[in-house]
């Protein structure tokens, strides 16, 4: 246990700096902004008493590095600040500042949970396809079949997301009515009901996810195939389904999990543009819009958050794949 | 839903009994010969498989050839797929072919080894190419010509809401909708290229320079480019293009310049990790010491030792980072804060258009302008990723 939980610490540790770095990052680089907060919040109507006065307010008089400190200090209470959005609506109708409405962190959670679920949704169809396929690919390796597949992930892998995702939309919504091409998710939906309009954003991104495991987990098995004990279990004369299932997929669950854990991962990035296609009210449609209004505390916020889960999936693939190495687990 | 369970379950059973019935018959028939004796009952299934598949998509063609008024409307876009499929198929077994006879006969035998995929893949990049270069010829109109009429629909038929002037119609403003996509061609891949240039000279500067310098400017640029590389790229892109529309404020065309620099920079990231890696076993050569014993300067190192040693890796990779720049690009300008108009690209042409995916059912022609702009840029990263895999085939030494 000894060797096996320093390295599980040493890699904690260093996921931590890295994250605590990022968030570094993001502040300087939104504090690079010219002019300030105060300025963008107050736009053309700016007098400079009431910039001076929000900058009081916001704390902007302070040096940068006391607002790092306090920012950070907000996010890790769940206190990411108040979006732009809001103050300006409140400041219109004169609403009280503690109703707790505009706060980042309100915005962010129910979408959040939305877009875990659609994450969610795609890991449970794309992982148990695209590891069978990888095996199958694997078996049959070098024939029609694999070369027919090769070929469609290859495609499937180069394609931008919103070509697929208007595919999608064009064979399955409005062509053959099976499924909306909006996903108008709201409070009270039935599961069933809710499965059914994440559908079409959750193939789209199972499209691209399923062709770059399915390569992986192909190569990952392909490379074991070499070694010795296959050949060993090859002369035996046991089946090739039997020496790549029982002998090989084991001794290939390392690099697969990497790829898993990878590959949900690459799906943070994907997300954000199918969530626009589908208009499904998920924390990248959320990141977009902000990013186009200017609502620099929302797009911090969720800059850090997509930050966050990239950090913490490689992360975890960092573990499991030590976890998984026998070697590592029973050291001399 | 379950019906749709029940009619795969139905194709799957369906497939296995034929299947049998095929492994069956081709042992009786052929005397039992070894291939047909020792073939597993995955194989036949595979075959059955296939054969249905074919059966199947040559039915749903010759439905769609026949079909009559607005039911044919329904298999528009699936035997455009399949007639697409096949024409691009023929060309590229053309092109092989040609490039078989003519040419030197070191790109003679290149051509006699190459898999129709990559054929294809040069055969399609060779034309974006020269679209790019021609596209003051080709198009009819300029990219920001306005016209007098708006929403023209495609087709050149005016019975049918179309303009013989504008084959592919026109947009809400009055601007031709062919010319804009072949000044696509120009901008979008245009820009996608020199910001992998860009890319590529600094993250392979930074790159060759940390690896022979080592020591703490190795270290620092290590740990800049691991903290840079933990924010997802297109992630980091909008944020940092969220400042750049600040700083750019109303300069539309600034907005542009700027988002080359904030991709180029995100990617050099990426291009700095392979170039380090490849400089690193480059450095330790014996020759690099002789040429350091020689008391050589840093530029000859660089430029006369290490470069020419690292080309070809560098070289598979400019094709991936180029379809992922492209990617993002035509991803930024898609979600609206990429490449700013009056510059015609697909990203944001797809975006303006996508409402008329709806009337498919009517309009064919009008609904697939979307995916016209979209399947360009599909097309050109599905060519460039062909020609890298098979370039990385050959450099693997043809192993399994």
């Amino acid at each position: 246990m000894g060797a096996i939980g320093r390295i599980l610490v040493q890699r904690l540790i260093l996921g931590v700096l890295t994250l605590f770095a990022v968030s570094i990052v993001i502040f300087v680089a939104v504090n690079m902004l010219p002019g300030d907060f105060a300025e963008a919040i107050l736009g053309q109507g700016a007098t400079p008493e009431a910039v001076e006065a929000i900058r009081r307010d916001l704390g902007l008089d302070r040096p940068m590095v006391q607002r790092y400190l306090s920012w950070l200090a907000g996010v890790l209470h769940g206190d990411f600040g108040t979006s732009f959005a809001q103050a300006n609506f409140r400041s219109f109708t004169g609403s009280e500042t503690g109703s707790g409405l505009g706060s980042v962190a309100e915005q962010i959670k129910p979408r959040f949970q939305n877009t875990i679920f659609l994450a969610g949704t795609t890991a449970a169809i794309a992982v148990p396809v695209s590891l069978t396929l990888g095996v199958l690919a694997a078996l049959y390796r070098n024939t029609v079949f694999d070369r027919i597949t090769n070929v469609a992930t290859l495609t499937s892998i180069s394609s931008p997301e919103f070509f697929l995702a208007y595919i999608l939309i064009l064979f399955l919504a409005v062509l053959n009515p099976v499924f909306p091409s909006l996903s108008n998710i709201h409070e009270g939906l039935s599961f069933t009901e809710r499965l059914r309009l994440t559908m079409l954003p959750a193939l789209t991104l199972t499209l691209v996810v399923t062709a770059h495991m399915m390569r992986m987990t192909r190569a990952a098995i392909i490379n074991l195939l070499a070694s010795p004990y296959i050949e060993m279990a090859r002369l035996k004369g046991l089946s090739p389904m039997r020496v790549i299932i029982v002998h090989a997929l084991p001794n290939a669950l390392a690099p697969i999990i990497n790829v898993i854990a990878l590959n949900l991962a690459y799906l943070i990035t994907g997300v954000v543009v199918v969530e626009v296609v589908f208009v499904y009210p998920g924390i990248g449609q959320l990141f977009v819009d902000s990013v186009k209004i200017r609502d620099i505390p929302v797009v911090q916020a969720c800059c850090l958050v997509f930050a966050a889960a990239y950090i913490l999936l490689n992360l975890t693939a960092d573990i499991l794949s030590i976890l998984s190495n026998p070697r590592l687990r029973h050291p001399k | 839903m379950i019906a749709i369970m029940v009619e795969i379950l139905g194709l799957v059973l369906g497939c296995l009994a034929l299947g049998w019935v095929f492994r069956a018959a081709g042992r009786r028939l052929t005397g039992n010969r070894p291939y047909f004796r020792d073939m597993g009952m995955g194989v036949a299934f595979g075959y059955a498989l296939g054969a249905v598949l074919l059966v199947g998509i040559i039915y749903v063609y010759w439905q769609g050839k026949t079909a009559e008024g607005p039911e044919a409307a329904r298999y528009f876009f699936f035997n455009k797929a399949v007639e697409g499929f096949i024409l691009f198929a023929v060309a590229a077994w053309v092109f092989r072919a040609l490039g078989r006879r003519i040419g030197t006969a070191g790109s003679r035998r290149l051509f006699r080894q190459m898999p129709l995929t990559a054929a294809f893949g040069i055969l399609v990049i060779t034309l974006y190419a020269l679209t790019a270069i021609f596209a003051d010829f080709l198009a009819p109109y300029g990219q920001a010509d306005v016209f007098d009429k708006v929403n023209v629909l495609p087709g050149g038929d005016p019975a049918m809401g179309g303009d013989p002037r504008f084959l592919l119609g026109t947009d809400q403003i009055g601007r031709d909708l062919l010319s804009r996509l072949i000044f696509g061609a120009q901008n979008t891949v245009g820009i996608a290229f020199a910001t992998t240039c860009i890319a590529f000279f600094l993250g392979g500067t930074f790159g060759f320079l940390a690896a022979t310098l080592g020591g703490w400017v190795d270290q620092l640029l290590g740990r800049l480019v691991d903290v840079l590389m933990a924010i997802p790229a297109l992630i980091f892109a909008l944020l940092l293009m969220t400042i750049a529309s600040a700083w750019a404020g109303s300069e539309k065309q600034l907005l542009t310049l700027y988002m080359v620099f904030i991709i180029a920079v995100i990617d050099s990231t990426r291009v700095f990790r392979l170039a380090r890696a490849v400089a690193g076993n480059i450095v330790v050569m014996d020759y690099i010491e002789a040429a350091r014993l020689r008391g050589e300067g840093l530029g000859y190192l660089i430029f006369r030792e290490i470069l020419p040693n690292a080309t070809s890796p560098l070289l598979a990779e400019f094709g991936l980072r180029f379809c992922f720049v492209f990617l993002t690009i035509a991803s930024l300008s898609f979600l609206g804060v990429g490449i700013q108009p009056p510059l015609a690209d697909w990203g944001s042409m797809v975006r303006d258009l996508a409402p008329f995916i709806n009337f498919a059912a009517f309009s064919p022609l009008t609904a697939s302008l979307p995916l016209m702009a979209a399947g360009a840029i599909a097309l050109l990263t599905v060519a460039v990723n062909f020609v890298v895999d098979w370039m990385l085939y050959r450099s693997s030494g043809l192993k399994e």
